[in-house]
């Protein structure tokens, strides 16, 4: 009998262990995958760069401010650092140690200082993503010379440059404001991330109004027959079809039916919110049900119409819990990937989109081309991006539950 | 300005009934419905058919320029044509790109931007006319005795119930754009050949006489690989979500709830693609070495990876619903059980269980559905060659990863190889919709038991 108790007794702590574990492992997966986009993600945020001297004392404005060698001047500049590089094919190999970005950034600094014409200054340059890579200590020199990225010419002369003093270390503000390019150091997230917020906003404009409506009037003027049934079971259903099936419907008939055109956020808001409208929907009609009856009913008393009631006292009360849902929903569609790269947004985009009919990408979107991309830089930063994505979800639930703590009516 | 004609009608309605409440005549409504009648007649239709024009435009615009193209284009194939209609379109309204593009001479230009201008002022007109005349009969309706309200209120409800029909009309173009396009497909692959057939690869050769320019469209391999990558990741997810769910219902204090619940939101609030990019960066070649290690050949792209990764992605799903449905077990059953002397855990799963398992059950079948429809951690980290295999080590592809690459980057729209992503599309649909819909009618049963 008391060996029967005990084995019942530790079945019984086995099994809360059971429980227990499986929590903590779902938490420490949580952990790990935070944990590994953050170590990731780390070379993202900075980049190395070099002050070069820009010697434009042989250059007056009457050249021309679009015509003026910028590649030569920088070539030069750097060569001043190797007198004995001397072939070709060596100074090439130099030159390309810097981003291709200097160019133009060379150029755009001297058309909007066009005072530094004809002077010496220092001018502070981007180097390529595999040299940056060197110099945070990602390139593993002990591997052979054919398996790395940098060769040993290549390396000798980093190492040469940061012996000069002019190697900087400096927080990346391309990452944060650019849009994507096909040069690591230069690519973007700020493109994306507006692109995604053009969809948003259409998808907002979109389901929000229809999606509290039909709640509305599927709650409270639907008479109940077979028709009403249809609809509620249909939505019911729609919100569990997987994404990747409104990505097929947008194809169809948005962009071959309505003739729209591709990659841009209106038919990404589109195709998003009729997936959000179910979310809608269902929260709406879920909290103009918690509302108590006797509020209805009073309303009615006092001679109000149906329709008095439903916009000056159901809905009113209904707000916290109708915002809540429609955040929510929002958030996913936010994180959505899948149908967006079935209609097109999945090009590459360098330029920051403005309207609602620009090209233009989404940052999940945008996390998967750079996952793509063959460079090793952009693993750091599609981590950075992940993170960021994940922070501002983040920050948008935990603005929904704010919002339904701060506003929820208890009856 | 159409908002502008409305607003002006609402005031223009509002006073003249503030007018009757001047003389003290007993209006019926209250001025704000008189004003509220007029300026939605004066607003919706004319909006409505805004809305149609603007859908209808791409297409009014290719149907202008067709006649336009040159027979030089013509000639070149589909790809120029799509050009240079593209090309006619954006520069609509420009003259000088127009010419300059040598695409279209200098008359044509001339009478193409005039046919485009002369459309889009008739429009305009007749908009702004018809917004006039509504809002005008509409006003002449007006009077002391009008019932306004409950005239504003049947066109609202009218309104409303539009709406509602959107969802409705979702599913509807969902499944014939499906059924067209797969019907379509089915015109150029036989039936039985892509629902039987156990060899995929879909790419069509550009040249007729190339090697293998038929591509086939065995569909077999890739519901396989599916189902593989489901069946891992539900074996990991079902026990440790339904552990969780145990834990959570059952054992923990509510305070040790409500710091362990948010986990499991915040993994059911990360994208799918940064999951995909934690599988195929972390723990496709983690699971490689693990099995090199003792000796095992892995693909990195294995169906393993994809799976677990799969399987935390659906965790909280499973314990959510099952949560959902222990928690609402009544009360006297575990109470009595316990009462007779039965432990916590020997209650678990003698009495609670039991009672739940209908909606344990639609948990599990809805987490497949997800599993089966989820796209973007299979894109990243599974791979893209049909094997037709059992072994989870080995890399294999799924319905939701050739949809993807069918369909991703420019295609034409009527070859087989884009018409074989709607059938697969289909297939997917209606195989989510049938697990739904059976967890959906085992759910309303279970409820109907208890309450």
């Amino acid at each position: 009998m008391n060996k029967n108790f005990s084995k019942r007794h530790k079945a019984e702590s086995r099994f809360k262990a059971y429980g227990f574990f499986s929590l903590i492992a779902a938490a420490t997966m949580l952990a790990i995958i935070i944990g590994s986009m953050i170590y990731r993600s780390i070379p993202a945020y900075t980049n190395y760069t070099i002050d070069l001297e820009i010697n434009m004392t042989e250059i007056s404005l009457e050249d021309g401010i679009d015509d003026i060698n910028y590649r030569g001047i920088l070539r030069s500049s750097l060569f001043s650092f190797f007198p004995e590089v001397q072939s070709r094919s060596d100074k090439r190999k130099l030159f390309k140690l810097i981003s291709s970005s200097a160019t133009y950034t060379l150029r755009d600094f001297v058309r909007e200082n066009p005072s530094y014409i004809g002077k010496k200054f220092y001018f502070n340059v981007l180097f390529t993503d595999d040299s940056d890579l060197f110099y945070k200590g990602y390139v593993d020199i002990s591997l052979p010379e054919d398996e790395r990225r940098l060769d040993n010419k290549e390396i000798t002369w980093l190492n040469q440059l940061d012996g000069t003093g002019r190697v900087k270390n400096k927080i990346s503000r391309n990452l944060f404001l650019n849009g994507d390019s096909r040069e690591p150091e230069v690519a973007g997230f700020w493109g994306a991330t507006i692109g995604s917020l053009i969809t948003i906003t259409v998808t907002l404009l979109l389901s929000f109004p229809i999606g509290v409506l039909t709640a509305i009037y599927l709650e409270n003027f639907a008479v109940k027959n077979r028709i009403t049934d249809f609809i509620e079971v249909n939505i019911n259903n729609l919100a569990a079809v997987p994404s990747i099936i409104f990505g097929l419907l947008g194809l169809a008939v948005f962009i071959n039916f309505f003739g729209m055109p591709r990659s841009v956020p209106l038919v990404g808001g589109l195709v998003l919110s009729l997936m959000t409208l179910p979310t809608i929907i269902i929260a709406t009609r879920s909290s103009l049900q918690s509302v108590p009856p006797s509020i209805r009913e009073a309303a009615l008393a006092m001679g109000a119409s149906e329709m008095q009631v439903v916009f000056q006292h159901l809905l009113p009360s209904a707000m916290p819990g109708i915002f809540t849902g429609t955040i929510i929903g929002l958030a996913r569609a936010f994180g959505e990937s899948a149908p967006l790269l079935l209609i097109g947004m999945v090009a590459f985009i360098v330029d920051i989109p403005a309207t609602f009919t620009d090209p233009a990408t989404a940052l999940p979107v945008q996390i998967y081309i750079w996952a793509d991309s063959p460079e090793r830089a952009f693993v750091a930063k599609t981590s950075a991006a992940t993170l960021i994505l994940i922070s501002l979800l983040i920050l948008i639930n935990l603005a929904a539950v704010l919002l339904r703590k701060r506003y929820e009516v208890k009856w | 300005m159409i908002i502008v004609l409305g607003l002006l009608s609402f005031t223009i309605a509002k006073q003249r009934a503030l007018l009757y409440l001047q003389n003290n005549e007993p209006l019926r409504s209250m001025p704000v419905y008189h004003g509220l009648y007029v300026s939605l007649w004066a607003f919706l239709i004319p909006f409505f058919l805004i809305i149609l024009f603007l859908t209808f435009k791409a297409n009014y615009l290719n149907y202008l320029v067709t006649p336009y193209l040159s027979e030089e284009t013509i000639s070149l194939g589909s790809e120029e044509i799509m050009y240079v209609k593209n090309f006619l379109i954006n520069n609509i309204s420009n003259l000088n790109n127009l010419i300059n593009s040598g695409f279209i001479s200098e008359a044509d230009s001339n009478s193409l931007i005039e046919k485009y201008q002369n459309s889009r002022l008739i429009s305009f007109i007749f908009v702004i006319v018809l917004s006039i005349v509504l809002s005008f009969v509409s006003y002449r309706k007006l009077s002391v005795r009008f019932d306004a309200r409950r005239r504003v209120e049947s066109i609202l409800k009218f309104i409303f119930f539009i709406f509602s029909t959107i969802a409705v009309l979702t599913t509807i173009g969902i499944i014939l754009s499906l059924i067209f396009e797969t019907l379509r497909f089915f015109s150029q692959v036989g039936f039985f050949d892509f629902v039987f057939g156990t060899h995929w690869s879909p790419q069509t050769a550009i040249r007729e006489d190339q090697v293998g320019s038929s591509g086939s469209f065995g569909a077999i391999p890739l519901f396989t690989g599916t189902l593989l990558i489901t069946a891992v990741a539900m074996s990991i997810a079902a026990p440790l979500g339904l552990y969780s769910a145990i834990f959570l219902s059952q054992y923990a204090k509510p305070k040790t709830r409500d710091f362990l619940k948010p986990i499991l939101e915040i993994l059911a609030g990360i994208p799918t693609v940064v999951y995909g990019f934690f599988a195929a960066l972390t723990v496709g070649p983690f699971v490689r070495s693990c099995g090199e290690y003792i000796g095992l050949t892995v693909a990195t792209e294995s169906a393993l990876a994809a799976g677990l990764v799969m399987g935390i992605m659906i965790i909280p799903y499973v314990s959510s619903l099952s949560d959902d449905v222990m928690t609402a077990v009544p009360l006297s059953l575990r109470d009595g059980s316990l009462a007779l002397g039965a432990t916590q855990a020997e209650t678990v799963k003698k009495v609670i269980i039991p009672a739940a398992l209908p909606g344990i059950v639609s948990a599990l079948l809805l987490a497949i559905s997800r599993a089966i429809g989820e796209t973007m951690i299979v894109v990243m980290a599974a791979g893209l060659a049909a094997n037709l295999t059992a072994n989870p080590l080995s890399a294999v592809t799924t319905v939701t990863v050739q949809i993807v690459t069918l369909l991703v980057g420019d295609q034409e729209f009527d070859s087989a190889k884009t018409l074989a992503a709607f059938a697969l599309g289909l297939m997917l649909f209606v195989i989510t919709l049938a697990l739904n819909v059976f967890a959906m009618i085992i759910v309303r049963r279970y409820r109907e038991r208890y309450e």
